[in-house]
Protein backbone atom coordinates (compact mmCIF):
# COMPACT_ATOMS: atom_id res chain seq x y z
CA UNK A 1 0.00 0.00 0.00
CA UNK A 2 2.92 2.39 0.56
CA UNK A 3 4.08 2.01 -3.02
CA UNK A 4 2.74 5.19 -4.46
CA UNK A 5 1.27 5.23 -7.89
CA UNK A 6 1.18 8.93 -8.63
CA UNK A 7 -0.97 8.52 -11.76
CA UNK A 8 -4.00 8.10 -9.57
CA UNK A 9 -3.52 11.78 -8.67
CA UNK A 10 -4.12 13.08 -12.19
CA UNK A 11 -7.12 13.11 -14.49
CA UNK A 12 -6.92 12.21 -18.16
CA UNK A 13 -5.70 15.70 -19.02
CA UNK A 14 -2.86 15.43 -16.51
CA UNK A 15 -4.53 17.84 -14.12
CA UNK A 16 -4.74 17.39 -10.38
CA UNK A 17 -7.66 15.25 -9.17
CA UNK A 18 -6.27 13.96 -5.87
CA UNK A 19 -3.28 15.36 -3.98
CA UNK A 20 -1.60 12.45 -2.22
CA UNK A 21 2.14 12.83 -2.65
CA UNK A 22 4.63 15.18 -4.29
CA UNK A 23 6.56 12.24 -5.71
CA UNK A 24 6.02 11.82 -9.45
CA UNK A 25 4.38 15.21 -10.05
CA UNK A 26 5.98 17.51 -12.57
CA UNK A 27 7.56 20.87 -11.98
CA UNK A 28 4.88 22.85 -13.80
CA UNK A 29 2.13 21.40 -11.66
CA UNK A 30 4.00 22.34 -8.49
CA UNK A 31 4.52 25.86 -9.89
CA UNK A 32 0.79 26.08 -10.70
CA UNK A 33 0.03 25.28 -7.05
CA UNK A 34 2.41 28.03 -5.91
CA UNK A 35 0.97 30.54 -8.39
CA UNK A 36 -2.63 29.83 -7.45
CA UNK A 37 -1.67 30.10 -3.78
CA UNK A 38 -0.21 33.52 -4.54
CA UNK A 39 -3.58 34.57 -5.96
CA UNK A 40 -5.47 33.20 -2.98
CA UNK A 41 -3.17 34.76 -0.39
CA UNK A 42 -4.84 38.16 -0.80
CA UNK A 43 -8.29 36.81 0.08
CA UNK A 44 -7.53 36.68 3.80
CA UNK A 45 -6.74 40.39 3.87
CA UNK A 46 -10.00 41.63 2.36
CA UNK A 47 -13.20 42.87 4.00
CA UNK A 48 -14.96 39.67 2.96
CA UNK A 49 -12.50 36.81 3.40
CA UNK A 50 -14.23 34.52 0.94
CA UNK A 51 -14.42 33.76 -2.76
CA UNK A 52 -17.40 31.85 -4.17
CA UNK A 53 -15.35 29.27 -6.06
CA UNK A 54 -16.52 26.13 -4.25
CA UNK A 55 -19.97 27.37 -3.26
CA UNK A 56 -22.32 24.43 -2.76
CA UNK A 57 -19.52 21.86 -2.45
CA UNK A 58 -19.11 19.76 0.68
CA UNK A 59 -15.69 18.93 2.06
CA UNK A 60 -15.16 16.38 4.84
CA UNK A 61 -12.01 16.55 6.95
CA UNK A 62 -11.32 12.98 8.09
CA UNK A 63 -8.79 13.09 10.87
CA UNK A 64 -7.91 9.60 12.07
CA UNK A 65 -4.96 11.14 13.90
CA UNK A 66 -5.09 14.26 16.06
CA UNK A 67 -4.00 17.56 14.58
CA UNK A 68 -4.84 21.16 15.33
CA UNK A 69 -3.16 23.41 12.84
CA UNK A 70 -3.45 21.18 9.79
CA UNK A 71 -7.13 20.57 10.48
CA UNK A 72 -7.97 24.20 11.22
CA UNK A 73 -6.07 25.55 8.21
CA UNK A 74 -7.77 23.02 5.92
CA UNK A 75 -11.08 24.02 7.45
CA UNK A 76 -10.40 27.72 6.99
CA UNK A 77 -9.18 27.14 3.42
CA UNK A 78 -12.43 25.32 2.57
CA UNK A 79 -14.51 28.08 4.16
CA UNK A 80 -12.64 30.84 2.31
CA UNK A 81 -13.56 29.02 -0.90
CA UNK A 82 -17.22 29.07 0.27
CA UNK A 83 -17.45 25.28 0.61
CA UNK A 84 -19.40 23.64 3.42
CA UNK A 85 -17.00 21.79 5.63
CA UNK A 86 -17.34 19.18 8.31
CA UNK A 87 -14.46 18.00 10.46
CA UNK A 88 -14.57 14.51 11.87
CA UNK A 89 -12.16 13.36 14.53
CA UNK A 90 -12.18 9.63 14.20
CA UNK A 91 -9.30 9.03 16.60
CA UNK A 92 -11.28 7.61 19.50
CA UNK A 93 -13.45 5.20 17.61
CA UNK A 94 -11.91 1.76 17.44
CA UNK A 95 -11.63 1.79 13.67
CA UNK A 96 -9.71 -1.05 12.19
CA UNK A 97 -8.12 -0.66 8.79
CA UNK A 98 -9.69 -2.02 5.63
CA UNK A 99 -13.30 -2.83 5.95
CA UNK A 100 -14.33 -0.37 8.61
CA UNK A 101 -12.45 2.43 6.85
CA UNK A 102 -14.40 1.61 3.71
CA UNK A 103 -17.61 1.64 5.71
CA UNK A 104 -16.80 5.14 6.93
CA UNK A 105 -16.18 6.18 3.33
CA UNK A 106 -19.44 4.73 2.04
CA UNK A 107 -21.32 6.56 4.78
CA UNK A 108 -19.75 9.90 3.84
CA UNK A 109 -20.30 9.25 0.15
CA UNK A 110 -23.97 8.73 0.93
CA UNK A 111 -23.96 12.26 2.39
CA UNK A 112 -22.79 13.50 -1.04
CA UNK A 113 -19.44 14.88 0.01
CA UNK A 114 -17.28 16.17 -2.85
CA UNK A 115 -13.87 16.02 -1.23
CA UNK A 116 -12.13 14.17 1.60
CA UNK A 117 -9.12 15.56 3.41
CA UNK A 118 -7.49 12.62 5.13
CA UNK A 119 -4.99 12.46 7.99
CA UNK A 120 -4.09 8.95 9.08
CA UNK A 121 -1.34 7.26 11.10
CA UNK A 122 -0.88 4.56 8.46
CA UNK A 123 1.33 5.22 5.45
CA UNK A 124 -0.71 4.85 2.27
CA UNK A 125 -4.10 5.50 3.87
CA UNK A 126 -4.91 8.45 1.58
CA UNK A 127 -3.95 6.40 -1.51
CA UNK A 128 -6.15 3.58 -0.32
CA UNK A 129 -9.08 5.97 0.09
CA UNK A 130 -8.45 7.65 -3.29
CA UNK A 131 -8.41 4.24 -4.95
CA UNK A 132 -11.73 3.32 -3.37
CA UNK A 133 -13.88 6.46 -3.48
CA UNK A 134 -16.69 7.15 -5.92
CA UNK A 135 -15.40 8.68 -9.18
CA UNK A 136 -16.52 12.28 -8.52
CA UNK A 137 -14.75 12.63 -5.19
CA UNK A 138 -11.30 14.19 -4.69
CA UNK A 139 -8.95 13.13 -1.90
CA UNK A 140 -6.28 15.35 -0.33
CA UNK A 141 -3.61 13.82 1.88
CA UNK A 142 -3.30 15.75 5.13
CA UNK A 143 -0.46 13.48 6.31
CA UNK A 144 -0.20 9.69 6.23
CA UNK A 145 2.10 7.84 8.63
CA UNK A 146 5.75 8.29 7.72
CA UNK A 147 4.92 8.57 4.04
CA UNK A 148 3.87 12.03 2.89
CA UNK A 149 2.50 15.43 3.89
CA UNK A 150 2.30 17.14 0.51
CA UNK A 151 0.41 20.32 1.49
CA UNK A 152 2.94 21.00 4.26
CA UNK A 153 5.77 20.61 1.75
CA UNK A 154 4.05 22.97 -0.70
CA UNK A 155 3.43 25.64 1.93
CA UNK A 156 7.10 25.43 2.81
CA UNK A 157 7.99 25.80 -0.88
CA UNK A 158 5.65 28.80 -1.04
CA UNK A 159 7.39 30.34 1.99
CA UNK A 160 10.83 29.71 0.49
CA UNK A 161 9.83 31.24 -2.84
CA UNK A 162 8.38 34.31 -1.08
CA UNK A 163 11.73 34.96 0.56
CA UNK A 164 14.23 33.67 -1.97
CA UNK A 165 12.49 33.93 -5.33
CA UNK A 166 14.26 31.20 -7.25
CA UNK A 167 14.99 27.64 -6.12
CA UNK A 168 17.97 27.03 -8.39
CA UNK A 169 20.75 28.61 -6.28
CA UNK A 170 19.42 27.41 -2.91
CA UNK A 171 21.06 25.21 -0.32
CA UNK A 172 18.44 23.82 2.06
CA UNK A 173 19.06 21.88 5.28
CA UNK A 174 16.42 19.69 6.91
CA UNK A 175 17.29 19.02 10.54
CA UNK A 176 16.09 16.39 13.00
CA UNK A 177 14.15 13.15 12.89
CA UNK A 178 14.26 12.42 9.16
CA UNK A 179 13.43 8.75 9.73
CA UNK A 180 9.92 9.25 11.04
CA UNK A 181 9.10 12.44 9.19
CA UNK A 182 6.55 12.57 6.39
CA UNK A 183 7.28 16.30 6.16
CA UNK A 184 10.96 15.63 5.40
CA UNK A 185 10.14 13.07 2.73
CA UNK A 186 7.65 15.35 0.92
CA UNK A 187 9.99 18.30 1.28
CA UNK A 188 12.90 16.44 -0.30
CA UNK A 189 10.74 15.47 -3.29
CA UNK A 190 9.41 19.02 -3.72
CA UNK A 191 12.84 20.64 -3.47
CA UNK A 192 14.38 18.28 -5.97
CA UNK A 193 11.51 18.65 -8.47
CA UNK A 194 11.72 22.45 -8.14
CA UNK A 195 15.45 22.23 -8.77
CA UNK A 196 17.08 23.34 -5.50
CA UNK A 197 20.87 23.37 -5.78
CA UNK A 198 21.55 21.21 -2.72
CA UNK A 199 19.42 19.40 -0.16
CA UNK A 200 21.04 18.40 3.13
CA UNK A 201 19.64 16.27 5.91
CA UNK A 202 21.13 16.67 9.36
CA UNK A 203 20.51 14.41 12.36
CA UNK A 204 21.78 11.55 14.51
CA UNK A 205 22.52 8.24 12.76
CA UNK A 206 19.57 6.58 14.50
CA UNK A 207 17.14 9.06 12.95
CA UNK A 208 18.36 9.13 9.35
CA UNK A 209 17.25 6.33 7.00
CA UNK A 210 20.12 4.31 5.56
CA UNK A 211 19.03 4.67 1.93
CA UNK A 212 18.27 8.41 2.05
CA UNK A 213 21.11 9.30 -0.38
CA UNK A 214 19.15 7.64 -3.18
CA UNK A 215 16.86 10.70 -3.03
CA UNK A 216 19.82 12.90 -3.96
CA UNK A 217 20.46 14.45 -0.54
CA UNK A 218 23.69 14.98 1.38
CA UNK A 219 23.81 13.54 4.89
CA UNK A 220 25.42 15.33 7.86
CA UNK A 221 25.60 14.13 11.43
CA UNK A 222 27.27 17.32 12.65
CA UNK A 223 24.87 20.27 12.85
CA UNK A 224 27.48 23.01 12.49
CA UNK A 225 29.03 21.45 9.40
CA UNK A 226 25.64 20.89 7.87
CA UNK A 227 24.49 24.48 8.40
CA UNK A 228 27.53 25.96 6.64
CA UNK A 229 26.33 28.45 3.99
CA UNK A 230 22.72 27.26 3.86
CA UNK A 231 19.93 29.60 2.66
CA UNK A 232 17.07 27.77 4.36
CA UNK A 233 16.85 25.65 7.53
CA UNK A 234 13.84 23.40 8.03
CA UNK A 235 13.65 22.18 11.64
CA UNK A 236 11.56 19.09 12.32
CA UNK A 237 9.59 18.45 15.44
CA UNK A 238 11.15 15.88 17.74
CA UNK A 239 8.39 13.64 18.93
CA UNK A 240 8.45 12.74 22.60
CA UNK A 241 7.77 9.07 21.97
CA UNK A 242 11.13 8.81 20.17
CA UNK A 243 12.83 9.70 23.42
CA UNK A 244 11.41 6.70 25.17
CA UNK A 245 12.27 4.31 22.38
CA UNK A 246 16.06 4.19 22.91
CA UNK A 247 16.71 6.02 19.64
CA UNK A 248 17.86 9.07 21.56
CA UNK A 249 19.58 9.66 24.87
CA UNK A 250 17.32 12.48 26.14
CA UNK A 251 15.97 15.94 25.42
CA UNK A 252 18.81 17.99 26.86
CA UNK A 253 21.41 15.76 25.21
CA UNK A 254 19.56 16.19 21.91
CA UNK A 255 19.46 19.96 22.32
CA UNK A 256 23.21 20.01 23.00
CA UNK A 257 23.89 18.23 19.73
CA UNK A 258 21.09 19.23 17.38
CA UNK A 259 19.21 22.14 18.94
CA UNK A 260 19.22 25.24 16.72
CA UNK A 261 20.73 28.27 18.50
CA UNK A 262 21.73 31.72 17.23
CA UNK A 263 25.37 30.76 17.62
CA UNK A 264 25.04 27.67 15.45
CA UNK A 265 23.01 29.56 12.89
CA UNK A 266 25.85 32.06 12.47
CA UNK A 267 27.65 29.76 10.00
CA UNK A 268 24.65 29.84 7.63
CA UNK A 269 24.13 32.59 5.04
CA UNK A 270 23.40 35.98 6.69
CA UNK A 271 19.90 36.05 5.14
CA UNK A 272 19.04 32.46 6.12
CA UNK A 273 15.39 31.74 6.97
CA UNK A 274 14.34 29.26 9.65
CA UNK A 275 11.20 27.17 9.18
CA UNK A 276 9.37 24.65 11.36
CA UNK A 277 6.13 22.81 10.58
CA UNK A 278 5.02 23.22 14.22
CA UNK A 279 4.16 22.76 16.95
CA UNK A 280 7.65 23.68 18.15
CA UNK A 281 9.42 22.17 21.17
CA UNK A 282 11.28 25.13 22.64
CA UNK A 283 14.60 24.07 24.09
CA UNK A 284 14.48 20.65 22.42
CA UNK A 285 15.01 21.14 18.68
CA UNK A 286 14.99 24.93 18.64
CA UNK A 287 16.02 27.70 21.01
CA UNK A 288 13.38 30.36 21.79
CA UNK A 289 15.75 33.09 20.64
CA UNK A 290 15.78 31.54 17.15
CA UNK A 291 12.09 30.61 17.07
CA UNK A 292 11.08 34.19 17.93
CA UNK A 293 14.00 35.82 16.12
CA UNK A 294 14.09 37.83 12.91
CA UNK A 295 15.10 34.90 10.71
CA UNK A 296 12.17 32.78 11.83
CA UNK A 297 9.29 32.54 9.34
CA UNK A 298 7.35 29.97 11.37
CA UNK A 299 4.19 32.06 11.75
CA UNK A 300 4.22 33.06 8.07
CA UNK A 301 4.17 29.35 7.27
CA UNK A 302 0.82 29.08 9.03
CA UNK A 303 -0.78 31.87 6.96
CA UNK A 304 0.74 30.47 3.78
CA UNK A 305 -0.75 27.08 4.67
CA UNK A 306 -4.25 28.45 4.18
CA UNK A 307 -3.48 29.89 0.72
CA UNK A 308 -1.72 26.73 -0.44
CA UNK A 309 -4.56 24.51 0.78
CA UNK A 310 -7.06 26.75 -1.00
CA UNK A 311 -5.05 26.35 -4.20
CA UNK A 312 -4.88 22.57 -3.97
CA UNK A 313 -8.57 22.23 -3.14
CA UNK A 314 -9.65 24.55 -5.95
CA UNK A 315 -7.42 22.81 -8.48
CA UNK A 316 -8.62 19.35 -7.54
CA UNK A 317 -12.29 20.36 -7.57
CA UNK A 318 -12.04 22.42 -10.74
CA UNK A 319 -10.52 19.64 -12.75
CA UNK A 320 -13.34 17.18 -12.46
CA UNK A 321 -14.89 18.32 -15.72
CA UNK A 322 -14.68 16.27 -18.87
CA UNK A 323 -14.24 19.32 -21.06
CA UNK A 324 -11.08 19.93 -23.01
CA UNK A 325 -8.45 22.31 -21.76
CA UNK A 326 -9.04 24.30 -24.97
CA UNK A 327 -12.50 25.21 -23.71
CA UNK A 328 -11.07 26.44 -20.46
CA UNK A 329 -8.93 28.89 -22.40
CA UNK A 330 -11.79 30.24 -24.47
CA UNK A 331 -12.39 33.87 -23.64
CA UNK A 332 -15.82 34.71 -22.40
CA UNK A 333 -16.94 38.21 -21.66
CA UNK B 1 -12.19 42.36 -40.21
CA UNK B 2 -9.39 44.14 -38.40
CA UNK B 3 -9.48 47.54 -36.77
CA UNK B 4 -6.54 49.90 -37.09
CA UNK B 5 -4.84 51.26 -33.94
CA UNK B 6 -5.87 54.70 -35.18
CA UNK B 7 -9.59 53.90 -34.74
CA UNK B 8 -9.00 52.50 -31.27
CA UNK B 9 -7.23 55.70 -30.18
CA UNK B 10 -10.19 57.75 -31.40
CA UNK B 11 -12.63 55.57 -29.51
CA UNK B 12 -10.52 55.87 -26.35
CA UNK B 13 -10.48 59.68 -26.57
CA UNK B 14 -14.20 59.67 -27.11
CA UNK B 15 -14.72 57.39 -24.08
CA UNK B 16 -12.59 59.69 -21.92
CA UNK B 17 -14.67 62.71 -23.02
CA UNK B 18 -17.93 60.95 -22.23
CA UNK B 19 -16.64 59.76 -18.84
CA UNK B 20 -15.52 63.27 -17.85
CA UNK B 21 -19.12 64.42 -18.29
CA UNK B 22 -20.63 61.85 -15.94
CA UNK B 23 -18.08 61.19 -13.18
CA UNK B 24 -17.37 63.18 -10.04
CA UNK B 25 -14.00 64.82 -9.29
CA UNK B 26 -12.39 61.86 -7.58
CA UNK B 27 -13.32 58.56 -9.19
CA UNK B 28 -11.31 55.36 -8.76
CA UNK B 29 -10.64 53.13 -11.74
CA UNK B 30 -10.58 49.33 -11.89
CA UNK B 31 -9.64 47.30 -14.99
CA UNK B 32 -10.58 43.67 -15.55
CA UNK B 33 -7.74 41.36 -16.57
CA UNK B 34 -6.32 41.16 -19.16
CA UNK B 35 -7.65 43.38 -21.95
CA UNK B 36 -9.67 45.56 -19.58
CA UNK B 37 -6.47 46.63 -17.83
CA UNK B 38 -4.91 47.76 -21.11
CA UNK B 39 -7.94 49.95 -21.82
CA UNK B 40 -8.05 51.15 -18.20
CA UNK B 41 -4.38 52.18 -18.31
CA UNK B 42 -5.15 54.52 -21.25
CA UNK B 43 -8.30 55.96 -19.69
CA UNK B 44 -6.63 56.35 -16.30
CA UNK B 45 -4.02 58.58 -17.94
CA UNK B 46 -6.51 60.51 -20.07
CA UNK B 47 -8.71 61.29 -17.04
CA UNK B 48 -5.69 62.16 -14.88
CA UNK B 49 -6.80 59.97 -11.99
CA UNK B 50 -4.33 60.32 -9.12
CA UNK B 51 -4.96 57.13 -7.20
CA UNK B 52 -3.35 54.01 -8.72
CA UNK B 53 -5.27 51.76 -11.09
CA UNK B 54 -6.97 48.72 -9.53
CA UNK B 55 -6.67 45.35 -11.23
CA UNK B 56 -9.36 42.73 -10.96
CA UNK B 57 -9.07 39.05 -11.76
CA UNK B 58 -12.52 37.56 -11.66
CA UNK B 59 -11.40 33.92 -12.09
CA UNK B 60 -12.54 33.03 -8.58
CA UNK B 61 -15.97 34.52 -9.21
CA UNK B 62 -16.87 33.00 -12.55
CA UNK B 63 -20.14 31.12 -12.76
CA UNK B 64 -18.69 28.55 -15.18
CA UNK B 65 -15.91 27.41 -12.82
CA UNK B 66 -17.38 23.97 -12.29
CA UNK B 67 -17.48 23.45 -16.08
CA UNK B 68 -14.10 24.74 -17.09
CA UNK B 69 -11.93 24.68 -13.97
CA UNK B 70 -9.38 27.28 -13.03
CA UNK B 71 -7.62 29.25 -15.70
CA UNK B 72 -3.98 28.19 -15.62
CA UNK B 73 -2.57 31.72 -15.66
CA UNK B 74 -4.58 33.40 -12.97
CA UNK B 75 -2.99 36.58 -11.57
CA UNK B 76 -4.13 38.00 -8.25
CA UNK B 77 -6.52 40.91 -8.00
CA UNK B 78 -4.93 44.06 -6.66
CA UNK B 79 -7.04 46.96 -5.43
CA UNK B 80 -4.54 49.33 -3.79
CA UNK B 81 -7.26 51.50 -2.20
CA UNK B 82 -10.47 51.24 -0.19
CA UNK B 83 -13.60 51.07 -2.35
CA UNK B 84 -15.82 52.03 0.57
CA UNK B 85 -18.16 54.87 -0.42
CA UNK B 86 -16.17 55.70 -3.57
CA UNK B 87 -17.20 56.19 -7.17
CA UNK B 88 -15.64 53.53 -9.36
CA UNK B 89 -15.17 53.37 -13.13
CA UNK B 90 -15.10 49.68 -14.04
CA UNK B 91 -13.33 49.00 -17.34
CA UNK B 92 -13.38 45.96 -19.63
CA UNK B 93 -12.31 45.50 -23.22
CA UNK B 94 -15.41 43.74 -24.57
CA UNK B 95 -18.89 43.63 -23.07
CA UNK B 96 -20.53 40.46 -24.41
CA UNK B 97 -22.63 38.11 -22.23
CA UNK B 98 -22.35 40.31 -19.14
CA UNK B 99 -21.16 37.41 -16.98
CA UNK B 100 -17.69 38.86 -16.46
CA UNK B 101 -19.24 42.09 -15.20
CA UNK B 102 -21.59 40.18 -12.88
CA UNK B 103 -18.54 38.41 -11.41
CA UNK B 104 -16.57 41.67 -11.17
CA UNK B 105 -19.41 43.42 -9.31
CA UNK B 106 -19.58 40.55 -6.84
CA UNK B 107 -15.86 40.68 -6.25
CA UNK B 108 -15.78 44.48 -5.78
CA UNK B 109 -18.50 44.20 -3.13
CA UNK B 110 -16.31 41.72 -1.23
CA UNK B 111 -13.84 44.59 -0.78
CA UNK B 112 -16.43 47.07 0.46
CA UNK B 113 -19.47 49.11 -0.59
CA UNK B 114 -18.82 51.65 -3.36
CA UNK B 115 -21.15 54.64 -3.67
CA UNK B 116 -21.48 54.19 -7.44
CA UNK B 117 -20.08 51.97 -10.21
CA UNK B 118 -19.91 53.16 -13.82
CA UNK B 119 -19.28 50.56 -16.48
CA UNK B 120 -17.24 51.28 -19.58
CA UNK B 121 -16.04 48.96 -22.35
CA UNK B 122 -14.13 49.55 -25.56
CA UNK B 123 -16.48 47.29 -27.51
CA UNK B 124 -20.14 46.83 -26.72
CA UNK B 125 -21.20 43.79 -28.72
CA UNK B 126 -24.48 41.88 -29.03
CA UNK B 127 -25.17 38.72 -27.06
CA UNK B 128 -26.11 39.84 -23.55
CA UNK B 129 -27.31 37.08 -21.22
CA UNK B 130 -27.78 39.30 -18.15
CA UNK B 131 -29.43 42.69 -17.60
CA UNK B 132 -26.15 44.64 -17.75
CA UNK B 133 -25.31 47.59 -19.98
CA UNK B 134 -22.34 49.91 -20.43
CA UNK B 135 -22.63 53.56 -19.39
CA UNK B 136 -19.91 54.50 -21.86
CA UNK B 137 -18.49 52.50 -24.75
CA UNK B 138 -16.10 53.10 -27.63
CA UNK B 139 -17.77 51.14 -30.40
CA UNK B 140 -20.98 49.15 -30.71
CA UNK B 141 -20.82 45.96 -32.77
CA UNK B 142 -23.55 43.65 -33.90
CA UNK B 143 -22.02 40.20 -34.16
CA UNK B 144 -23.24 36.64 -34.57
CA UNK B 145 -22.92 34.17 -31.71
CA UNK B 146 -20.00 32.39 -33.38
CA UNK B 147 -18.05 35.61 -33.97
CA UNK B 148 -15.50 36.63 -31.33
CA UNK B 149 -13.75 39.93 -30.74
CA UNK B 150 -10.18 39.57 -29.59
CA UNK B 151 -8.14 42.51 -28.34
CA UNK B 152 -4.37 42.20 -28.44
CA UNK B 153 -1.98 44.52 -26.66
CA UNK B 154 -0.85 46.30 -24.64
CA UNK B 155 1.26 48.03 -27.33
CA UNK B 156 -0.15 48.56 -29.87
CA UNK B 157 -3.79 47.79 -29.18
CA UNK B 158 -5.40 45.88 -32.04
CA UNK B 159 -8.75 44.24 -32.60
CA UNK B 160 -9.49 41.11 -34.50
CA UNK B 161 -12.82 39.45 -35.19
CA UNK B 162 -12.66 35.69 -35.50
CA UNK B 163 -15.37 33.37 -36.68
CA UNK B 164 -15.51 30.01 -34.92
CA UNK B 165 -16.15 26.95 -37.09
Amino acid sequence: MTNSNSNIQLDKHGRLKHFLTIEGLDRNLLLDILNYAESFSGVGERAVKKVPLLRGKTIANLFFEPSTRTRTTFELAAKRLSADVLSLNITHSATKKGESLLDTLRTLEAMHCDMFVVRHADSGAAHFIAANVAPGISVINGGDGRHAHPTQAMLDMFTIRKHKGDFAPLRVAIVGDIMHSRVARSEIHALSILGANEIRVIGPRTLIPKDIQTLGVHVYHDLEKGLQDVDVVVMLRLQHERMCSALLPGESEYFNLYGLTEKRLSVAKPDVIVMHPGPINRGVEIDSQVADGKRSVILQQVSHGIAVRMAVMAMAMGNLSNLDIEDADADSH
Amino acid sequence: MNQSPHDIELWLSDMADQLKKIVSDTPLMIGIQTGGIWIAERLHKKLGIEEPLGRLNIAFYRDDFSHIGLHPRVMPSNLPFSVENREIILVDDVLHTGRTIRAALNEIFDYGRPSRIILTALIERSGRELPICADVFGKRMSLKANEHVKLSGPEPLALEIKTAE
